[in-house]
This record gives C-alpha cells, sequence and structure tokens, in this order.
C-alpha cells in the first residue's frame, strides 16, 4: 500500500470506533483488528458467536443467457453443478493457472450468479473477468461492491442470532446456500458461508442498512455470550481451520494444485483460463506443495515471511503464521519441496536469526470437541 | 484507566524500572499489557549481556505482533524471570509484580532520574 493512498471506510467505521475497536490498515482499507482482545474475539467465536465487518469484500453480480457458460470458463470450479440457491467455493486463475483470487460463487437464479471476492483483488478479478468477455457471450456484468455491505455472523449460536434478528427461523441459509431477499434499500443476500470453521452466515446488504443491522446484530450477539470480533481474530478462525488467505498462501506464481485447493478445480468439465498449464503441471509432477506445520516446542509464533528449514537448508518461508489460541501453539502454512511435504516431516522455522522446530501437520489444525 | 504505580521509572516505550531496587526490575506498564492484549511468548535477554539505555534488549510476541523491549538504563541483564517462558500470560495479569522480565544491575543510576516519573508518564499516554 502506498502511503499517499488514503484508506478507504466501510459503513461501520465510526460504528467501530465508538465501540472502542482499534483500527488498522488492511488490503487499503481501515479495518477493526479487534475490539477487546484477539484471544477473547476469537474463543466468542468457537464458543458462542461473533460478528465481523466483511464490508471490504467485493460483490459482482454476472447475469444472462450466457453468464453459467461464461463464468465456467473463467472459474476453475464446475459451476454447472450449481441449482440456484447453491454457492460453491472456486478460483479465478491466469492462464498460467496462477491464483488470481479465491472466491464463492452463488447462483442466485438460472440466470443469475453472486461472486464474493476478496477486498484487496476487487479491481483485478473485475479487469481479469471482463477482458474474457468476447461479444458473443450474453453476458452483463456488475461491481455492487462500492453500495454493499456485509456481515459475518459465526457461530455454534449463529443460529439463534439470525432467529432473533429476522423473528423466524426460516432465514438462517444451510451450508453453500444463499437467501436474497428484496428490500426498500436494494437486495440482501444470506449466504450459508463463513471464513471461521463454524457455523454461520454472511449477510451482504445495502450500505445504508449496514449500521442499524449491526447494532441489531452485535445486541443479539451479546444477549448470546458472544462478541463483535476484528480482523485479528478472523485470521487465526481461519488459519486454525487451514484456510488459505490470498495474498499470504495464494498467489499469482502457484497454481491451486500446489496450494491443496485440488478439489476445487475440475479438469474434466470444458476448458476454462488456466487448465492448460494445470494438466501440464499435473503431468510433470508439482514443484511444491503447501503444507501446515505445528511447533513442536515453547517457541515465538511463526510469522509470514520467516525463513523455514528442511535438513539444514533454507527452503522457503512462511505464508500464513500465528499462535493458536485453541492450540495454545504456534501454527502455519509454508510451500515445501515434495521430499518435505509428507506428515510428521520435521522443519525448522528461523526466527531473529535462531531456528525453532516444527512438524508437518494434518489440515484442519483444529478440530471441534465432539460432544 | 491503566495503572501507573507512583515508586516506579518510565521509558516512552513504555518500559517500567523500580531504581529503588538493586538490581533492578524492568516490566511493561499496565498501558502496554492492555494495548497488547494476550501475550503468548516472551523472548528474553541473554543473561550476562551489557547493555545501553534505550538498546533493544528483547521481544514480547502477542498473538498479534512481536514487540521490542527496550533497556531503560545501562547495565547488566542480571536476572531473568523463568516463570514467563511457562506462562507468559503473566505479563497482562500482573505486570507490575510477577510479570517482571528481567532484572538490570545498573551501571549509570543518573540514568533513570532521567526517566518520566508517574505523572509525566500519565501524561504521556492520556
Amino acid at each position: 500500500m502506498s502511503d499517499t493512498t488514503p484508506l478507504r471506510r466501510t459503513p461501520l467505521h465510526a460504528v467501530h470506533v465508538e465501540m472502542g475497536a482499534r483500527m488498522v490498515p488492511f488490503a487499503g482499507w481501515d479495518m477493526p483488528v479487534q475490539y477487546t482482545g484477539i484471544v477473547e474475539e476469537h474463543k466468542a467465536v468457537r464458543q458462542s458467536v461473533g460478528v465481523f465487518d466483511i464490508s471490504h469484500m467485493g460483490q459482482f453480480i454476472v447475469s444472462g443467457k450466457g453468464a453459467e457458460a461464461f463464468l465456467n470458463r473463467v472459474l476453475t470450479n464446475n459451476i454447472t453443478k450449481l441449482q440456484p440457491g447453491q454457492g460453491q467455493y472456486t478460483l479465478l486463475l491466469n492462464s498460467k493457472g496462477g491464483v488470481i483470487d479465491d472466491l464463492i460463487a452463488y447462483r442466485t437464479s438460472e440466470r443469475e450468479f453472486f461472486l464474493v471476492v476478496n477486498a484487496s483483488r476487487i479491481d483485478a478479478d473485475w479487469a481479469h473477468i471482463e477482458s474474457q468477455l468476447t461479444k458473443d457471450d450474453d453476458v452483463m456484468m456488475a461491481n455492487a461492491s462500492d453500495f454493499t455491505a456485509g456481515l459475518a455472523i459465526q457461530g455454534p449460536k449463529a443460529r439463534e442470532v439470525a432467529a432473533k434478528i429476522f423473528g423466524n427461523s426460516d432465514s438462517f441459509p444451510e451450508h453453500n446456500t444463499i437467501l436474497v431477499t428484496m428490500t426498500e434499500n436494494g437486495p440482501m443476500w444470506l449466504c450459508g458461508t463463513g471464513y471461521t470453521g463454524e457455523d454461520g452466515f454472511e449477510f451482504f446488504m445495502p450500505a445504508e442498512s449496514a449500521e442499524a443491522w449491526f447494532r441489531k446484530i452485535v445486541d443479539a450477539v451479546k444477549a448470546e455470550g458472544g462478541v463483535p470480533c476484528g480482523l485479528g481474530a478472523r485470521d487465526t478462525l481461519r488459519l486454525e481451520m487451514g484456510y488459505p488467505l490470498n495474498g499470504n498462501d495464494l498467489s499469482e506464481d502457484r497454481s491451486p494444485l500446489q496450494a491443496g485447493l485440488g478439489f476445487f478445480v475440475d479438469l474434466n468439465k470444458d476448458n476454462f483460463t488456466g487448465r492448460d498449464a494445470l494438466v501440464a503441471q499435473k503431468n510433470a509432477g508439482l514443484p511444491d506443495k503447501l503444507v501446515a506445520f505445528r511447533m513442536t516446542g515453547a517457541a515465538p509464533p511463526p510469522r509470514p515471511h520467516y525463513p523455514v528449514a528442511h535438513a539444514n537448508q533454507i527452503i522457503g518461508e512462511v505464508c500464513s503464521g500465528t499462535q493458536s489460541p485453541s492450540l495454545g501453539a504456534g501454527i502455519g502454512m509454508t510451500y515445501v519441496p515434495l521430499s518435505a511435504a509428507g506428515i510428521g516431516t520435521t522443519l525448522e522455522i528461523e526466527i531473529r536469526g535462531r531456528r525453532f522446530p516444527a512438524e508437518v501437520v494434518k489440515k484442519p489444525f483444529y478440530r471441534k470437541p465432539s460432544v | 484507566m491503566s495503572n501507573v504505580p507512583d515508586n516506579l521509572r518510565y521509558r516512552d516505550s513504555h518500559e517500567w524500572i523500580d531504581p529503588m531496587q538493586d538490581p533492578a526490575p524492568v516490566g511493561i506498564t499496565d498501558h502496554a499489557q492492555a494495548e497488547l492484549t494476550d501475550v503468548v511468548f516472551v523472548d528474553p535477554p541473554k543473561l550476562g549481556t551489557q547493555v545501553s539505555a534505550g538498546q533493544q534488549v528483547c521481544v514480547i510476541e502477542s498473538v498479534k505482533a512481536a514487540s521490542d523491549i527496550y533497556a531503560p538504563v545501562s547495565g547488566e541483564i542480571v536476572t531473568i524471570n523463568e516463570a514467563l517462558s511457562s506462562d507468559p500470560g503473566l505479563l497482562n495479569r500482573d505486570p507490575y509484580l510477577g510479570g517482571w522480565i528481567f532484572k538490570i544491575k545498573t551501571s549509570n543510576a543518573a540514568q533513570a532520574d532521567a526517566l518520566m516519573n508517574a505523572e509525566a508518564y500519565r501524561k504521556h499516554i492520556g
């Protein structure tokens, strides 16, 4: 981020400040990193419920007779599998198979799709998708990002919050589904998704409705023993699940196969951007792979860009890393050659010139205790 | 309101020192621990090192960030608070007593007088 670019503010900026949040720059936005503390907010989401401002995220609406075929050509997952009301995690690749963004695509009707993209990639995604439109495509694209706010309600008590704020229990979108409602200010989208590993939903609405909804939801969340949460807890929650963050774990230089996201790439469907490169990479063998690691002894938390060593050689750097509040241990993800990718492989993380042992582990780092 | 004991001296980077003790314990203030929240690791200074006032001597890690800790005065690091290695949360719960980080054998007693007193530090954190 250049220092001269003013940070953007979500419609809830003043409310965050009023509620005592600490604001930090993130992806060009001035966002709350925490209200009371990352660990407290993290635990609230694991045990009861939390609400996050995700208004910085982007929303595109792609519609028309050719929308399905067009998006199937642009995105990696098979969008023809979606019935109206269903969504899927998918990826937008460059022609070399590198990841431009990871996103969720919903089919809101037979001929209309709702895409939720990362804040830092809104402009790049829009340009890249639009550049693949041809005059033969019967497709309309609309960027709703600037006038759409978003809230993520996450945690085992998210259903109670939904029932309270909507006044009924039918308004809870099940996992990977979407409910669209028209209001006087514009559409509201209720999406059964999240970035925490907990039950919950993401709620996108017209910017002018955001403050009233946020206050109402914060009250409902607190009544369930939860708290408003910042991006700090969002990051520790997603990393405990092993979910990648674009910019840390995904980049235009690496493919979704290297990132372990092959499940969301349908190589059997018709051609899509990046497919040839992925097939070639698959045939040649992956040069490296994103693995999860856990610090094995007392160590400072691993953080992005710390060097990673294996067998006394530096082989890469930490992509995402933090102290896991649920496990009380340092956790992270890093790209390593396949020879060092096996579960149980010993790695070393270099922190301020000293090396601390870590071990390659299975994802997710955190599993909900069975009741 | 954060707690600022009258008997201590303070650096603008939020370390405290108790100059009435010899060697003098050093820690971070209640204000600093509240800002950091959730200390998860203390990377202690090396025992026996000679440090100068203002020198970075160790690192405190919260979930979100690593923060440098600076020596309030010049001298030798003579004791490390071992309790912090198994319970770094002491820094949050008890920043002025159980949460001291190291003790320093001061080589220049006048340096502590030049640090902020409680009243000046209260103004500093406003």
